[in-house]
């Protein structure tokens, strides 16, 4: 299976490299490459002039935010551009002192997979459902390697096993929903190294996976290279993970490199101001500004704005004989707090740990047991009309901003809608109203007569922000809410969120995954692990006192965007989590929380 | 007051200029939508104005209308588009014709649509119980022959144009229905849905205001479609004696009428054929494109 090293045939072309190449044969060069697409204003360069060299064993990331041209970069050097969209313009990419960018189809088809492999960031998608992991192992090695189905079929578990996926033999058999989101990265990686190829291009690869996770398929990157010497080109916005991988970094910016340097070089003395603010703009554990408002302890606490106890949220599974309920889905078991006004408390975990639902039940989106009581009111026991009066109170902002706004609304009557729901204004004033909302989150009150789809990201997390904002909620519970977004748009988005809070002393339940976003923002965290609150206390007691195993995994797990505080090895899990999913009858113990002090409370 | 945060760059792309507002404006900017307006319009008054139009009774059997042989006279300066077999005008039975055929292919059609849509909403927005047995009883009729079922409901009432557009409209909402459900029970579940829910919106406001213009392009595409369809079913009825009454023309009976001669006198079918055609194509160019203007995420991507 093994492929014969080729000699590096462009002995030519090295003159021509740009420098910062280490030394020795470069792998893969990218010189002056340019890609263009379309547009109705005539051509657009999405990549414009970029060069680079990537060394044997080197592990190159390319950094920027969207729309910076990092994943076109990607696809153009695997011969993947979206065609006729995007086309290449010049420039050349040699592989071994060939020019992938003359190669036809066919020539290109044998290069893909068998010399340069690309990963891509949501491994489900990239993977056919409908097909066993191991059938597509094995087709993939047999169709660039001419070997047998048996030996292939080796091929195949023991590029699993290199990837430590615990019984290889067995998974080979399993389709991919079957395999948690980690794992389904790690069977991307073994078919992406199972071929052993010089250059492995990673799109965003730990994106949509969960942190401890993500520290996971960093490292099983790292191992994997240094023991087949492969050449990484990791793309990825995310500064931590740059920090931990990278040799050197490339920083593009609108299509173009706006800086290029050795990872160590590169976070100390950024040169490019792009690149400082870049560094300056990703959220860091243990720089959160320290917060206006620390509550004293012992002071005597105002009424909260929202108080919730024995939340319970579970959902029915049908299956088996006559499809009766056989199984429950315990999402969310019996969580208590409280959110006085003013007052951020955020609720972090991993994927499947109830927190989103919890902002669903208090959003009324999902029928829940327990109480919810908002400014005083019991919103269990109250008609719809009371319901609703109640629900004023209560805004929400979803992750995606594009999905949560009507494509075919008009921004300024999706931001007018809620106070026509609850008939709030007349239709005059709230235009004025509106213009003011717009005002006051940064948007110029003229382009209310736009589409959610002529803004950027920032932009309609702001429209939403808008929309919240509108009837003046007392508790706005934000789910996600910057994590679709830029750094430096996110950054912009929570300094907006706090300026809100200043002024109208709104209080928000801030659900996020993102443990140094988190540490900016809270004023108190709760951490929740299948469906339960683990533990609980004030940023300072859950950040620099962490007292449950699972809180200091978390924190632990965070890349810390510091090439000089690399680690040598992330935690790792002992294994996946376990499943929410119970039969009948078989419910979770409830944890019991211990207060250790100063309302810091840990599960036992 | 808004000093205090630096406001985004923005990246939204600079407004393409913006025409005329309206859509009768917008689409008058689309060389094809306005020639199937104007086919549209040229039948519609065609039907309107038929007495003007041509000299001829359409059911009058005229004598010069036959060769001496008894067979029909192909096109010709007195008759321009030849006779038909009894040597009737065929010019003046399309005019007349289009009259039952615009009513069938608008009216039944338009009906057709607005009860599938209705169904299909109600059923994918509401799910359960009620959601399952719309759908179920959806399924029946999908599965029961559109046309036994026509001539039933055709056997019961007494033929006449409305009661064959009606009967045209009872079996022919089915597939619209299929498709409005489907794309309804995937609209409700996108996030938008539970951001109007989270708002406190009320059900018809969900309903009317965020799911129904997402369900425009599909009805408008439907809605095109079945104006061939319908005008032909209607024609199958009048051929099996249940929908128009003979001698009263429409589009779908000439054809049926004349079909067996179509060697001998191929302008009989030719002609009314090609009205048929000429109008659903007509509806299929102004549908995409009204479905184009109408959709305010297309803005500026003129195709």
């Amino acid at each position: 299976m093994r492929r014969a090293a080729e000699p590096g045939a462009g002995t030519a072309e090295r003159a021509k490299l740009p420098s910062g190449a280490p030394g020795g044969e470069p792998v893969l060069a990218v010189e002056d490459l340019t890609v263009v697409v379309g547009g109705a204003e005539g051509p657009r360069p999405v990549v414009s002039g970029l060069s680079f060299a990537l060394g044997r064993g080197e592990t190159l990331c390319i950094a920027g935010e969207s729309g910076s041209g990092k994943s076109m970069t990607a696809l153009a050097i695997m011969g993947l551009l979206p065609r006729p969209a995007a086309r290449l313009a010049g420039g050349a990419i040699r592989l071994g002192g060939r020019d992938l960018t003359k190669l036809g189809e066919g020539a290109m088809r044998r290069i893909r997979g068998d010399r340069i492999a690309m990963i891509f960031q949501e491994p489900m998608t990239s993977l056919n459902p409908v097909l066993t992991i191991g059938r597509q192992l094995v087709e993939a090695i047999e169709t660039h390697t001419g070997v047998g189905r048996g030996e292939a079929r080796m091929g195949a578990v023991e590029a699993l096993r290199a990837v430590r996926i615990p019984e290889a033999e067995s998974r080979m058999g399993h389709y991919p929903h079957e395999l948690s989101g980690g794992m389904r990265q790690r069977v991307m990686i073994a078919m992406a190294l199972a071929l052993r190829p010089d250059v492995l291009i990673a799109d965003e690869p730990t994106t949509a996976l969960d942190v401890t996770v993500q520290g996971e398929v960093l490292e099983l990157l790292r191992d994997l290279q240094r023991a087949f010497g492969t050449s990484i080109i990791l793309i990825t916005h995310d500064m931590g993970v740059v920090a931990e991988m990278a040799d050197r970094v490339i920083v593009m910016r609108e299509a173009r490199m706006v800086e290029e340097g050795p990872a160590g070089e590169l976070f100390a003395r950024p040169k490019a101001p792009y690149t400082k603010a870049l560094l300056a703009a990703v959220p860091r554990i243990g720089t959160g500004a320290a917060r206006p408002h620390p509550r004293p302890a012992g002071e005597r606490k105002p009424a909260p704005v929202a108080l919730v106890k024995d939340l319970t949220v579970r959902f029915d599974l049908r299956g088996g004989f006559l499809n009766r309920v056989n199984r429950r889905v315990h999402a969310v078991e019996g969580i208590s707090f409280e959110i006085a006004p003013n007052e951020t408390l955020s609720l972090v975990g991993e994927s499947g740990c109830g927190k989103s639902t919890t902002a669903k039940a208090i959003a009324g989106l999902v029928p829940y047991a327990g109480d919810v009581v908002i400014a005083g009111r019991n919103l269990a026991g109250l008609d719809r009309r009371q319901a609703k009066a109640v629900r004023r109170d209560v805004q929400m902002i979803f992750q995606d901003p594009f999905a949560s706004l009507d494509p075919r609304m008009r921004v300024g009557d999706l931001v007018a809608e809620p106070m026509a729901i609850h008939g709030v204004a007349a239709r005059a004033e709230r235009r004025d109203r509106v213009a003011a909302l717009f005002g006051r989150v940064g948007l110029s009150p003229d382009q209310m007569e736009r589409y959610p789809h002529e803004f950027s990201g920032g932009q309609r997390q702001r429209i939403c922000i808008a929309r919240a904002l509108a009837l003046r909620p007392k508790l706005i519970v934000a789910d996600e809410s910057v994590s679709a977004l830029d750094v430096s748009v996110q950054a912009r988005v929570l300094a907006l969120l706090r300026e809100l809070q200043a002024e109208f002393g709104i209080a928000y339940l801030f659900i996020s995954h993102d443990m140094a976003v988190v540490e900016n923002i809270s004023d108190r965290v709760a951490v929740m692990y299948l469906g339960q609150i683990v533990e609980t206390g004030t940023r300072d007691q859950i950040f620099s006192n962490p007292q449950h195993p699972y809180t200091r995994r978390l924190i632990e797990a965070v890349p810390v965007p510091d090439p000089a505080r690399r680690r040598r090895a992330f935690p790792r899990m002992d294994r996946d989590m376990p499943s929410p999913v119970r039969p009948l009858g078989d419910e979770p113990a409830r944890l019991a929380l211990r207060d250790i002090g100063d309302a810091h409370l840990v599960a036992a | 007051m808004t000093d205090r945060i630096a406001p985004e760059p923005v990246i939204a792309a600079a407004r393409p200029p913006r025409g005329p507002q309206s859509v009768i404006g917008r689409l008058a900017r689309r060389p094809l939508a306005l020639v199937g307006l104007a086919i549209i319009l040229l039948a519609v008054l065609g039907a309107v104005f038929a007495p003007w139009l041509t000299a001829y009774d359409p059911n009058e059997q005229l004598f010069e209308g036959l060769t001496l042989e008894g067979a029909p006279l192909p096109p010709n300066a007195q008759f321009l588009l030849g006779t038909d077999l009894l040597g009737r005008d065929l010019l003046a039975r399309i005019l007349y014709g289009a009259r039952t055929s615009l009513v069938i292919g608008i009216v039944a059609n338009g009906v057709a649509l607005a009860i599938g849509t209705l169904v299909g909403v109600v059923a994918g927005f509401f799910r359960g119980l009620l959601g399952a047995a719309l759908m179920r009883f959806t399924d029946l009729m999908m599965a029961f022959p559109a046309l036994l079922l026509a001539i039933c409901l055709a056997a019961i009432f007494r033929p006449s144009l409305w009661i064959v557009a009606m009967v045209i409209a009872l079996v022919n909402w089915v597939q619209t229905a299929r498709v409005v459900y489907t794309e309804t029970s995937s609209l409700a579940r996108r996030e938008f849905v539970d951001a109007e829910r989270s708002l406190g919106a009320g059900t018809p406001r969900i309903l009317f205001l965020h799911i129904l213009p997402h369900l425009l392009p599909t009805i408008i595409v439907w809605g095109t479609l079945g104006i061939s369809t319908t005008v032909l079913l209607e024609a199958t009825l009048s051929y099996l004696g249940i929908g128009v009454q003979p001698p009263t023309p429409s589009w779908g009976n000439i054809i049926f009428e004349n079909q067996t001669y179509f060697q001998a006198a191929p302008w009989l079918v030719f002609f009314p054929g090609a009205a048929i055609l000429a109008l659903a194509l007509a509806f299929n160019l102004v549908g995409d494109a009204l479905r184009d203007v109408l959709d305010p995420t297309q803005r500026g991507r003129l195709a």
